[in-house]
């Protein structure tokens, strides 16, 4: 019907939890917590830690280095924009300082994404935030 | 419909509603709280019901849009494009990454399946309802050879997408002995729910703690078990699932499964899957846990088309939600007199 090119679908900002998150990306920053008082990391974003229950988390950024924990190559997909991006890799990515994201990986041929392969931050960039995606080293 | 849609519908006035929606666990669940409701006296006769025309409203389950809702994960997980066949194929990735799984293994489940689907009237009804082509038993090679969906799940180790619905009945010992029916008796239930955890294992699912509580109350251990009802969103989900319900180690289901052993005529190899056929290859109208419970039934009662001889114990597993992240378990074990 239209040609009009469909758009990722992207996070909103008003969820008061990850705001800070998004927020961070905006200056290309991988901003994740980490509890003041057991150490734990923390993510996503929340407002009290899940080891410990304490509410003093610390923001900190990351150095965007990681490994890939798991993926699949998806083929099929009947979501407006996802289609027109197949096939596509998403993963989850365990990052160096501790979180695991759930992103895609690009600048590579979906056939050669492997578990355990060492990937950096890939930002996509939005107007008002940018999306972190992953490409291997 | 929801509860209270169907008490006004036939016109019934219940004690205790209970519409907890967890996706295809909601049914275990539902049946543990009857018992547990029944037990306490609240009530006397339970009516679990369940509808759905997934399939005629072209719903895409399985690889539609995950925009999801408003809270963190979701506003997290967006924009990733994970589809749910996508999410339960990054466990099957993890599992063949981690303990050497192959697809040939996974594809003895949806082989198994099938084989007890094509002894099921209704099964193969549904199959020509929904177009299937070449409806007949199918091999690992079928399985293998059809096409990749989202690797390395295939077509043939997805569940269909199909209407469906069916209703349970739990009833008081009182009220029980005096129905028509022999009846089947809810031994022990478990719940429990798992999620994404930084450097968690995405191979293992809530049933590791759901399990053990209801073969606990049970008093039974899952070497005793005839009938694994298990829910077959995916062949993965049932390799996960009998790991993790203790009818084998972790990492080890790929070897248990194979040569067959699911099949309904291998009693003494342990439990026989989904003698119904599955979601996999009977129905799967979105969330179906409530056929788990009626094919569990059917067997204790010796009314099943893959009928196992003498068939004494049943557990009923649903997992609701998305087996690579957020979900929930239910686990019912089922017995006769
Ligand atoms: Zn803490």
């Amino acid at each position: 019907m239209s040609d009009k090119p469909v758009a990722r679908p992207l996070p909103k900002f008003d969820e008061a939890d990850t705001a800070e998150f998004w927020a961070g990306t905006k200056e290309k920053e991988f901003r994740y917590q980490q509890c003041d008082n057991c150490q734990k990391i923390i993510f996503y974003p929340r407002r009290t830690c899940t080891g410990c229950t304490n509410s003093q988390l610390i923001w900190k950024v990351s150095n965007g280095l990681g490994k890939i924990y798991t993926f699949s190559i998806v083929r099929l997909s009947y979501h407006p924009f996802f289609k027109q991006q197949l096939p596509y890799v998403v993963a989850w990515i365990d990052i160096d300082e501790g979180p695991r994201i759930l992103s895609n990986v690009v600048g590579c041929d979906a056939e050669d994404v492997k578990i355990g392969t060492e990937v950096k931050l890939e930002w996509e960039i939005h107007e008002n935030l940018n999306i972190p995606l992953f490409e291997p080293i | 419909m929801q509860g209270f849609n169907i008490a006004e519908y036939f016109g019934i006035k219940p004690n205790v509603l209970d519409m907890t929606n967890v996706g295809g666990s909601s049914f275990e669940i539902h049946a543990a709280h009857a018992k547990r409701d029944i037990a306490a006296g609240k009530a006397k006769v339970a009516l679990l019901t369940y509808g759905s025309t997934a399939h005629s409203n072209a719903r895409a389950i399985g690889a539609g849009g995950r925009d999801g809702g408003m809270h963190p994960a979701d506003n997290m997980d967006r924009f990733s494009g994970m589809t749910l066949i996508a999410n339960y194929a990054m466990v099957a990735q993890r599992h063949m990454h981690e303990f050497g799984t192959t697809s040939e293994q996974l594809a003895e489940i949806s082989v198994a399946t099938r084989f007890h689907a094509m002894r099921n009237p209704e099964a193969v009804k549904a199959m020509e309802d929904l177009d299937f082509i070449n409806i007949r038993e199918t091999t690992i090679e079928d399985v293998v050879d059809s096409r990749m969906i989202a690797d390395p799940l295939h077509l043939l180790e997805c569940c269909m997408i199909s209407d469906g619905g069916g209703a349970v009945v739990i009833a008081s010992p009182e009220v029980a002995r005096d129905c028509k029916k022999p009846p089947v008796w809810i031994l022990g239930s478990g719940e429990a729910t798992k999620y994404p955890e930084n450097g968690g294992d995405i191979c293992t699912s809530a049933a590791v703690q759901s399990a053990p509580t209801a073969f606990k109350e049970a008093g039974i251990s899952p070497s005793e078990i005839d009938i694994a009802m298990i829910y077959d969103s995916f062949s993965i989900t049932v390799l996960t699932l009998l790991e993790d319900l203790g009818f084998c180690k972790k990492g080890e289901g790929g070897a248990w499964v194979e040569g067959g052993r699911l099949r309904f005529d291998r009693p003494n190899d342990g439990p026989a899957l989904n003698t119904d056929g599955g979601g996999l290859s009977s129905n799967h109208p979105g969330m179906r846990g409530i056929f788990l419970l009626i094919e569990a039934a059917r067997q204790l009662r010796g009314e099943s088309t893959s009928q196992v001889e003498n068939a004494k114990l049943a557990v009923a597993h649903g997992n609701g939600g998305m087996l690579g992240s957020r979900h929930v378990a239910g686990t019912i074990i089922l017995g006769r007199d």
